[in-house]
């Protein structure tokens, strides 16, 4: 018996030893893959599995804030499956999977083969995210590891933008010093703006025929820099037709070039010594619709007949329909705008024409007051840093392009990085 | 109804034609008609856009909306006299608030990106071959920095247009003028496809003779 209890007792003690064994050996091949399963999702199968060819997953996975942004956007990068780089590569593309706090997986985009990165645009600020990305086969996806979590953050400066920083320091800094000049006393010498020296006379005009002026500040909002030089030249224009005690009339597309129309000729008036002359009649609005607008604008000149008619501001396809109606009415008309498509009709169907600049120069030409011409005198300042840049940039560029100089490639260079806008 | 809303669509488009040939009472309906439903369609559209739909929608998420309904609210104050002009600071908020956002944007596009562009090869071992080979690149090399450049200097304004100065500023006109003198072409051609869309709704559409 203790022979057999001694045989049964080894040969009880062998199977439990290589159990073990096998139990280890199971553990150690199963290992990877239960790391895996803690660590990232499964492998999803489309179908049968009979065909199923293993690809490698893509690897260093990291989730990034997206800098310098409003706190919308996360950046992804990683690196391809080592199985893309193959000729007759199986995989088909990527998809990249987004985990909102401890949510469930959601397939945010599908990416072609060779894809490394990928911005998310359509996250949260301040909340959490994690992601993973699956590399794809006809029949399975093999996700990768899951990124750290994140959340988007808010950058309330842009540090890449260092050099249109400085350069608009300069430019501000001009304008700071010639406006200091300026008000000491100092002349400021602007050249002529052939259309401006022609306000006075136009409303002279009008004055003489007892008809009134139209004045057109363009269809866009006071958002529109073009608006606003076109209600500094209204101050102007009004204070002209209140002292000659002749008549405004100003149709608007926009609620608030209304409000700022009505303020502005209300502060011509009283500045005139006339407020009681003023109305709000003098400003109405018509409808925000472009064409609507433009119909309106047509009917109000046929039947006013304006001896006078300012077009000046942000234009579009009306711009024509509006100088040719004018036209037709035997307005003298001064237009000005921005818009280049839009000049050339201007040019064509009015009697003077602001071209671009020239209608955020007029209203410092028109007033002479130190604060706006020290501000056009900066801006000149500006204009004269980009004629030098240029001059240097072409002389570089083609030195190094022909004669392959270094240094000047050095120039063009720097050049580069200054005058990057990202 | 579709029927009603053809005809209507034909008699409002030739009401507004009709404006060619000289002010008259139909094209006063259409206008009258046009202006008050745009109004009215703009009205609504941006009550539900603005109001309900940023605001309404968004106020117990995004603080700052208040801000905004604030500076609304002041600039609905004008229809009471006696503090009426407290809503100018709403209008100086926007004036500045703008200026401000555009200087950089400006700065970027206008003169950034300009400059960069314009910094071009007169001469480069890259013109004696490949797609841009030929005198061709040179003058259209030339033409990019000359016409810039000219064009700037025309835009000077602290210079009176005199001398060498005067005469460079010319030539800067010259380019400005022949690039309007296409742009011009380009536009009314885009303005004759409206026509076109016009002329095809009433002859197809309406008419039915063609197709």
């Amino acid at each position: 018996m203790t022979f057999h209890r001694g045989r049964t007792s080894s040969l009880a003690s062998g199977f439990s030893a290589r159990l073990i064994i096998v139990i280890v050996v199971i553990a150690f091949l199963a290992a990877p893959a239960m790391w895996s399963r803690a660590d990232g999702p499964d492998i999803v199968l489309a179908g049968s599995d009979s065909a199923l060819v293993s690809l490698a997953p893509v690897t260093s996975l990291v989730a990034a804030d997206n800098t310098y942004d409003n706190g919308d956007a996360l950046r992804l990068t990683w690196v391809p499956s080592i199985d893309d780089r193959l000729i007759d590569s199986k995989i088909i593309g990527y998809r990249v999977y987004r985990l909102a706090g401890t949510g469930e997986p959601e397939a945010i985009a599908d990416l072609p083969p060779g894809s490394n990165q990928y911005l998310d645009e359509t996250v949260l600020r301040d909340s959490v995210y994690s992601y993973y990305v699956s590399t794809l086969s006809e029949r399975a996806e093999f996700p990768s590891n899951r990124t750290a979590v994140i959340s988007p953050q808010r950058e309330w400066i842009n540090l890449d933008r260092g050099y249109l920083f400085l350069i608009a320091l300069a430019i501000a800094g001009a304008v700071i010093y010639y406006v200091t000049v300026a008000k000491r006393g100092k002349k400021l010498f602007v050249r002529k703006i052939a259309g401006l020296e022609a306000i006075d006379d136009a409303v002279g005009r009008a004055t003489e025929m007892g008809r009134p002026v139209l004045f057109i500040p363009g269809i866009h909002d006071m958002d529109d820099v073009q608006t606003l030089a076109a209600l500094t030249i209204l101050g102007r224009v009004s204070r002209t037709i209140a002292d000659y005690e002749s008549k405004i009339f100003m149709p608007v597309a926009r609620s608030l070039v209304m409000t700022a129309g009505r303020e502005v000729i209300k502060s011509s008036y009283q500045a005139a010594g006339r407020p009681d002359a003023y109305s709000d009649d003098m400003v109405n609005y018509i409808t925000d619709e472009q064409f609507g607008y433009v119909a309106a604008v047509d009917g109000i000149m046929v039947r006013e007949k304006p001896a006078t008619v300012f077009l000046l501001g942000a234009f579009f396809a009306e711009s024509l329909i509006l100088a040719e109606t004018g036209n037709s009415v035997g307005a003298i008309q001064i237009a000005g705008t921005a818009r280049p498509a839009q000049l050339p009709f201007f040019i064509a169907a009015c009697d003077f024409t602001l071209i671009g600049e020239e209608l955020f120069a007029a209203s410092a030409y028109l007033s002479g007051e130190p604060r706006q011409l020290g501000s056009l005198k900066g801006q000149d300042v500006g204009k004269v840093i980009a004629m030098v840049v240029i001059m240097i940039g072409v002389i570089s560029l083609t030195f190094a392009e022909a004669w392959k100089i270094e240094f000047m490639q050095d120039i063009l260079d720097r050049l580069s990085v200054v005058f990057s806008t990202n | 109804m579709e029927h009603f809303a053809l005809w209507l669509s034909a008699f409002l488009t030739l009401g507004i034609l009709s404006f060619l040939y000289k002010d008259n009472p139909w094209y006063k309906l259409s206008e009258a008609v046009f202006v008050g439903i745009s109004a009215g369609f703009w009205f609504v559209t941006l009550f539900w856009d603005n109001l309900v739909g940023k605001f309404w929608d968004g106020w117990q998420d995004e603080p700052m909306l208040w801000v905004g309904a604030a500076l609304g609210f002041l600039m609905l104050l004008r229809l009471v006299p006696r503090i009426g002009w407290i809503s100018r600071w709403p209008l100086a908020f926007i004036v500045g608030a703008t200026s401000g956002l555009w200087l950089m944007n400006y700065l970027a596009s206008n003169i950034m990106v300009q400059v960069q562009a314009t910094i071009q090869p007169l001469f480069s071992t890259s013109y004696a071959s490949g797609p841009d080979a030929g005198w061709g690149a040179i003058v259209g090399s030339l033409v990019i920095v000359v016409g810039t450049f000219t064009g700037l200097v025309y835009f000077y304004f602290s210079k009176e247009h005199k001398g060498a100065f005067g005469a460079t500023a010319r030539v800067g006109i010259f380019f400005i003028m022949i690039t309007f003198g296409a742009s011009f072409g380009y536009t009314v051609m885009s303005r004759m496809s409206l026509l076109i869309g016009r002329i095809d709704f009433l002859l197809g559409d309406w008419l039915g003779l063609i197709n």
